[in-house]
């Protein structure tokens, strides 16, 4: 019953944050802040992650290609198919979820409970599209920008890997890549960071906007977005696969 | 002026406001006061919007607030401003940011305009060229003023103060509540103040709403509470030994007359 309950205070929420904002120049300037706090920030982890699991997939995959029946390309093929199917769109944004939700969460979270969302509603602003309106807008125009550099820097990981573990050659390694590539792939995977990026920032301010209570609640909100967003991003990747890969 | 007509309200199964009826005055400095647990704060959330009445009126110059939709209500609070008891400044704004705020969303004025405004408030609060601090980096009684400043840069015609001038030290207590009586009455602002404070209570109560268990218990000015025979609104005013002292020699005073 409390789930219903949430979600239909969810779904009610959203319709909030879609109504027009009172002004756009004040908008405008709220999404290039949420630009730099959800997507610029977020470079750095991105890169990190992004660069060190490309090389750890494209050597587990050299590692157990003992087989001499399958070619020497395969290598970079299933690291590039892997990569851009699943560990860019998904696993960067279950790992977003935890930087980019835990800190919105939190945010609101604190406004919340310090009467900064009150003040606002006072003073007539909509404060719901007011906060979460730029935070989703930039989270979806951005997502898809950390997932392309993902894949590029994995496969670049992938690549300094294999090369300096002596597994494989640039030349082989780049043909694996290139290798059945179906630009398909890269737009179910951007198709999926923009369902993602939507789920972490509505869940997250969700979350911090409704929390009631003092400083304690606001880290239990916060928590609690991370694990429902981990949960919703992987409910929604197995909807979308079907959807879209399998349909 | 505000009229609060027969307002009821609950959460759950237990009444906060049971058939509350006031009248807040326009160019006074209207108090609400009582216990705490009473349901002061919830009157005034329940009249500025942020709680929904079960039931009666809330009439800002006659408009009837809760009959009206979200975009009515947003004209009626463009007219209200608000200084909450923690201050609720944006602590990611600097002060000039923090008073500029309703003016950028509301206002069609230039840059300049809204500058010039912005210094207008803060001096009439005492902060001339506090303008690049951030919330963090100012003390409570600052805050306060802050908020008071971010409160009438758009020029309301209703304040509300909640327990402004709480976490202050008496001195700068003293000086809010000046300043609120003197916005009030330069700007013929209906002024609506929730208080436990007796300083505020004795010095700027033009009219003060007594609230007891979720009803309008008394209804008086400063000048009549002192001399009230009601029990509960005695036990509150006269809590410490030292306010029943002061009361008996105000009657030993009275007796000499």
């Amino acid at each position: 019953m409390k789930l219903m309950e949430g979600f239909g205070k969810y779904f009610l929420m959203l319709t909030i944050v879609f109504r027009a904002p009172e002004k756009i120049s004040v908008f405008r300037r709220r999404l290039f802040e949420e630009l730099e706090h959800i997507g610029i920030n977020s470079i750095p982890l991105v890169a990190l992650m992004s660069s060190f699991i490309g090389g750890v997939i494209a050597l587990q995959t050299a590692s157990n290609m003992s087989n001499p029946l399958l070619p020497t390309y395969t290598v970079g093929y299933i690291t590039q198919s892997s990569t851009i199917l699943e560990f860019s769109p998904t696993i960067i944004s279950l790992i977003l979820a935890g930087k980019v939700g835990s800190n919105i969460a939190s945010e609101i979270g604190t406004m919340r409970v310090t009467e900064q969302i009150d003040a606002l509603e006072i003073m007539g602003v909509n404060s719901l599209s007011f906060l979460v309106l730029p935070k989703v807008t930039a989270a979806v125009l951005f997502f898809p920008i950390l997932v392309i550099f993902s894949m590029g820097l994995s496969l670049v990981g992938g690549w300094i890997a294999l090369v300096l573990s002596d597994l494989s050659s640039t030349e082989t390694y780049v043909y694996g890549i290139r290798y059945y590539f179906e630009m398909s792939n890269v737009w179910y995977a951007l198709t999926k960071c923009v369902v993602f990026g939507f789920i972490i920032v509505t869940i997250s301010s969700f979350y911090g906007y409704y929390v009631k209570g003092g400083s304690l609640e606001v880290g239990r909100s916060s928590t609690q977005a991370v694990v429902s967003s981990s949960v919703a991003i992987l409910v929604a990747n197995f909807l979308l696969t079907q959807m879209i890969l399998l349909s | 002026m505000i009229e609060v007509k027969h307002v009821n309200k609950s959460f759950g199964k237990t009444q906060i406001l049971k058939d509350i009826s006031a009248t807040f005055e326009k160019g006074k400095v209207n108090l609400i006061i009582g216990q705490s647990g009473h349901g002061k704060t919830v009157l005034a959330k329940c009249i500025v919007g942020l709680h929904e009445v079960d039931s009666g009126e809330i009439l800002f110059n006659g408009r009837n607030f809760c009959k009206m939709n979200r975009v009515e209500r947003t004209s009626i609070r463009q007219e209200i401003g608000m200084l909450f008891q923690g201050s609720a400044l944006f602590d990611s704004m600097t002060v000039e940011e923090n008073v500029m705020f309703p003016l950028l969303m509301f206002k069609k004025m230039t840059k300049k305009e809204m500058l010039t405004r912005v210094n207008f408030c803060l001096e009439r609060v005492n902060l001339t060229g506090r303008n690049s601090l951030f919330p963090s980096e100012c003390s409570g009684g600052m805050q306060k003023r802050i908020g008071i400043a971010r409160a009438i840069a758009m020029n309301p015609k209703y304040l509300f103060c909640d327990e402004p001038n709480s976490g202050l030290d008496p001195k700068t207590a003293i000086l809010i509540d000046t300043l609120i009586r003197e916005i009030t009455y330069e700007y013929q602002i209906t002024t609506v103040a929730i208080t436990h404070d007796m300083n505020s209570v004795m010095e700027i109560g033009d009219n003060i709403l007594f609230i007891h268990n979720g009803n309008n218990w008394w209804t008086g000015n400063k000048n009549n509470i002192i001399s009230t025979e009601n029990p509960e609104v005695t036990s509150f005013v006269y809590a410490s030994e030292f306010m029943k002292e002061i009361k008996d020699s105000i009657i030993e005073k009275n007796k000499n007359k």
